[in-house]
């Protein structure tokens, strides 16, 4: 089970609690973890990542075991503490505007 | 017994006001989708209470909305609403946010480029829903206007949307540039006496116009005279700000540019200037009585640079005379110190009698007229920053 933290207004739009849930099989990976989460949000296809590139949104960063993993690859494996559900995995918009 | 319902669309969510025919007592609900920009909302003609919204932010992207009780409840089209269960059988795919520019052989148009700010060409991307424009026959049928510039239509409510891609693919493209809010589909007018009629503004590219429900397009700029581009009667390159015609008469068209008020008798196949007294003839809306078809209405901003009223006075200028003789509404309006704007969709009319008129303000006001603009009053002054202004006169 690995635990995601959406921003609030993703929270809204997928009118879910501040952290979800997901049930991954394999290797837990940032492609994964996003893949899950637009399969069980689908609402959420599109916010995250860009439709069919599925690049991430430029204003869109991740955080893993207190580390920015927004520039890691897709397909590396995110940290122990992330795929034992020990610490969340965290999508932040990026401070800017108002 | 009439009801009016005015639908909202500000910086930081959307809003939704009602009242009864006399327009004097009002409620206001609100906000929906705190947070976030919403674009425009507008309501179906055949069924009132289905409204779609456009939900947008530079963070998370477009998101399209629904409503099918009136703005009361909304939902993703495709979604119902639900998330986990709706996955596991196979709904919602997530599609109702998915704007693809068609570059299909069958149907679309090479993706090509436009002309960037600085005069070189840069690729077509997708950032947001200006415009919707529900069909006029269909309620699950509905136009969106977006930017980069293009024309995307769903038929099953907004679950779809697919590209009528002849408009993006004019030969003219790579000759449109962005004005200074992003190069922006913000003006959709279908003709209501020819189903394949629909007209499109542009900013910075101008005008065109289809016969042949949208698959091919011409620009219909002629007349227009537009001296901050190179060539000021270029075909296309025109700043239109916003178009509007009458139900009765869709051959005449009336269009605020960013500088000029301006008509067309011809269904926009030559335009002449109209803008006559108005102490500036810089602005953003038009709109047009909804009994009187040569009554129109404009909001004129001091210039291009500054975007605020003239003297500080928040003044509707209405001509009787389809154009050149203006007068100035104010009565209930604020005349000193006022440095507000008005945005190209946020002012319109309902169809009760007498007609109504209300227009949303950059400083958040919301002011509606019960007799065609000789007095307003505001029904909400606070709101975020108000992007657009839709009216439905329901019965």
């Amino acid at each position: 089970m690995v635990r995601v933290v959406l921003p609030f207004h993703l929270q809204t739009l997928a009118r879910s609690e501040r952290e979800v849930r997901l049930d991954i099989d394999g290797k837990i990976t940032q492609r994964a973890v996003l893949d899950a989460l637009e399969a069980r949000y689908p609402m959420l296809r599109g916010t995250v990542r860009e439709h069919l590139s599925l690049k991430r949104r430029p204003r869109v960063r991740f955080f893993a075991d207190g580390e920015d993993v927004t520039f890691e690859p897709p397909d590396a494996e995110l940290p122990a503490s992330i795929a034992s559900g020990e610490r969340a995995f965290m999508i932040v918009g990026a401070v800017a505007g108002g | 017994m009439t009801a009016i319902r005015i639908l909202v669309g500000t910086r930081k969510g959307a809003f939704i006001l009602t009242s009864d025919g006399q327009r004097k007592k009002w409620s206001v609900d609100g906000p929906h989708f705190g947070g976030w920009e919403i674009y425009h909302m507008k309501g179906s003609s055949v069924d009132p209470d289905r409204i779609y919204a456009s939900q947008t932010s530079s963070w998370f992207g477009q998101i399209i909305q629904r409503s099918d009780d009136g703005g009361k409840t909304w939902s993703q089209p495709g979604s119902g609403g639900k998330t986990e269960a709706a996955a596991e059988s196979g709904m919602p795919q997530g599609e109702s946010n998915l704007f693809v520019y068609d570059s299909s052989e069958e149907t679309g148009k090479p993706l090509g480029t436009h002309q960037w700010y600085d005069g070189t060409q840069h690729p077509w991307e997708f950032a947001r829903v200006w415009h919707l424009e529900p069909a006029l026959d269909d309620p699950d049928s509905c136009y969106a206007g977006v930017e980069d510039a293009a024309l995307f239509r769903t038929t099953d409510g907004g679950v779809t949307w697919h590209e009528l891609a002849g408009l993006r693919g004019h030969e003219s493209g790579p000759n449109w540039a962005p004005g200074a809010g992003g190069m922006c589909l913000h003006t959709i007018v279908l003709d209501p006496a020819d189903k394949n009629r629909i007209f499109c503004a542009i900013s910075a590219a101008g005008t065109f116009r289809s016969d042949d429900g949208g698959d091919t397009w011409k620009p219909i700029n002629q007349g227009l005279h537009s001296e901050h581009i190179p060539d000021p009667t270029a075909e296309v390159g025109h700043c239109v700000h916003r178009i509007a015609i009458h139900p009765s008469k869709p051959n005449t068209l009336f269009m605020q540019k960013h500088w000029d008020v301006m008509r067309s008798d011809d269904g926009g196949d030559s335009w002449r200037e109209v803008s006559g007294n108005l102490p500036s003839d810089f602005g953003f809306p038009i709109a047009v009585h909804a009994h009187e078809p040569e009554t129109i209405y404009v909001v004129p901003i001091l210039s291009d640079s500054l975007h605020y009223p003239p003297d500080g006075k928040l003044r509707v200028y209405r001509s009787r005379t389809g154009g050149e003789d203006w007068e100035a509404l104010t009565n209930g309006l604020p005349q000193e110190h006022c440095y507000v704007n008005v945005l190209r969709d946020a002012m319109a009319v309902d169809t009760a009698d007498p007609c109504g008129i209300y227009f949303g303000t950059t400083g958040g006001q919301v002011y509606a007229s019960g007799d065609g603009g000789d007095h307003w009053e505001p029904i909400v002054r606070d709101l975020p920053a108000v992007l657009s202004v839709e009216a439905q006169t329901l019965s």
